[in-house]
């Protein structure tokens, strides 16, 4: 691991993602935590058959959600329609509203993307168990569902769990507020979502960030994502 | 008097005071979004939204929104004091944790014994379970609010839950544009109606056969 995570471009930052990648992509929803421009660079890169690990399928350019009057944001539905996409894991995959269908919902339908539909706690909980080093946990949130399909079922307490795996990726795509040159990281407000856990379950994980600051401008004792999780920070222009 | 459905508002309003002074609650899409607008005066709520934060208030003035800061229905908020963000991880460990007193949740269909489905509709093959199911499985108490009948008059309240489960057994109080009911171990109890509807009536628009609380009364708001 390099000392120094600082990376000139957005391209130079996801030019060694290969075909067939999995990749972590924060975004709850909304813009908010979307690393967008990582996102237009690998749609650029054109790396194919990938399978995304991210809380939707792409939302905001479609519905709006969480989104600020007048922006446009990208989301991951960019790659879907770029036919980049082989597999989605997700648990808000789809538009609320079935009259307003995603990329990803139109390419489901057609099938051209796999989908494995996960509750969110249960992703959450599945990748940072891929960055804690645990194999597989056990929960009661899905059990006596379809979520049991095919998972193994055991009692404690005298209530059904089910046996998850934990999820881990090749590439992480984020997006913080303040890094410095070793790689610390701080989001801001409700940006933090998946990005703080994503960042500790890939190979490779890249943030683009608001500002790159020197070394101790942040403060030791706020810092969300310490470096040791990171590998590559791009400021955005 | 006349029989009229409760609007989205009114049932709010009911759900509202459910929820008492120092309750975490986490409150999902459609009607439920709603409650934060009746709670009770002299009764403070801690709210909690699963994108990441903890003790919210109002929602941002126009002009004022920050992608940055929202619920998890994507409305914007505003910066209040007492506010702390956290990852989806330790969120989802609070709501896991059983450290969310209240989960209020809309639902497709709700059973006599409190199973409930939420998260997709059979013909449209997709849907999005969110955190429904950690809400359902980890919050101590799931109420649910809804419309008694959907779109065609059919009953939501069912014997059994034919669409996809998010949870067994979850459900403990239900209310919808004529009725409050409560799922007990001894069935499903009717115990308050909408102005102007008899029990027989409710009955008719629900499958579950239900048990009329010895305490039946109009609707308490």
């Amino acid at each position: 691991m390099a000392i120094q995570k600082v990376v000139g471009s957005f391209e130079a930052a996801v030019a060694d993602i290969p075909d067939g990648a999995w990749l972590m992509i924060d975004g709850f929803a909304g813009p908010g935590g979307t690393p967008q421009n990582l996102i237009a660079a690998l749609r650029d890169h054109g790396a194919k058959d990938l399978t995304i690990i991210s809380n939707t399928a792409g939302l905001a350019s479609v519905i709006g959600f969480g989104t600020v009057p007048g922006d446009r944001p990208i989301d991951i539905g960019v790659l879907v329609d770029n036919q980049q996409v082989k597999k989605v894991i997700a648990s808000f995959p789809v538009s609320p509203s079935p009259s307003r269908p995603t990329s990803f919902e139109k390419a489901y339908k057609a099938g051209k993307v796999e989908l494995e539909v996960v509750p969110q706690g249960t992703l959450a909980e599945r990748i940072r168990a891929g960055g804690a080093g645990i194999p597989a946990f056990y929960t009661p949130t899905g059990a006596g569902t379809m979520m049991a399909e095919g998972r193994e079922v055991r009692e404690f307490e005298g209530r059904e769990h089910l046996l998850e795996h934990a999820l881990k990726a090749d590439f992480a795509l984020l997006r913080g507020h303040r890094a410095d040159a070793i790689g610390n990281v701080v989001y801001r407000g409700t940006s933090r979502n998946f990005n703080a856990v994503m960042a500790t379950a890939a190979e490779v994980t890249v943030l683009e960030v608001d500002e790159i600051v020197e070394l101790g401008d942040l403060d030791p004792e706020g810092i969300h994502t310490p470096g040791i999780f990171v590998d590559r920070v791009v400021r955005i222009p | 008097m006349t029989q009229e459905r409760l609007d989205r508002e009114i049932i709010a309003m009911r759900v509202a005071r459910e929820l008492q002074d120092g309750d975490v609650v986490n409150l999902g899409l459609g009607i439920p979004t709603l409650c934060s607008q009746f709670v009770p005066e002299g009764r403070t709520v801690v709210y909690h939204a699963e994108n990441g934060v903890l003790n919210y208030g109002p929602m941002a003035e126009e002009g004022e929104e920050d992608a940055d800061l929202t619920n998890a229905g994507g409305q914007f908020l505003a910066w209040v004091p007492g506010m702390a963000f956290f990852s989806s991880a330790e969120s989802f460990a609070m709501i896991r944790g059983g450290h969310i007193d209240v989960s209020v949740l809309g639902a497709l269909q709700v059973s006599e014994r409190g199973d409930l489905a939420n998260w997709m509709l059979p013909q449209r093959g997709i849907g999005n379970v969110g955190g429904a199911m950690d809400l359902a499985a980890g919050a101590k108490r799931t109420i649910v609010a809804m419309e008694h009948v959907d779109k065609t008059g059919a009953p939501k309240i069912v014997r059994e839950c034919d669409f996809p489960l998010t949870g067994k057994g979850c459900v403990s109080l239900i209310v919808t544009d004529i009725a409050v009911l409560e799922i007990t171990l001894g069935g499903l109890v009717l115990k308050e109606t909408a102005p102007g509807w008899t029990p027989e009536e409710i009955q008719a628009e629900t499958e579950p056969t239900l048990v009329i609380a010895p305490d039946l009364q109009e609707i308490v708001l």
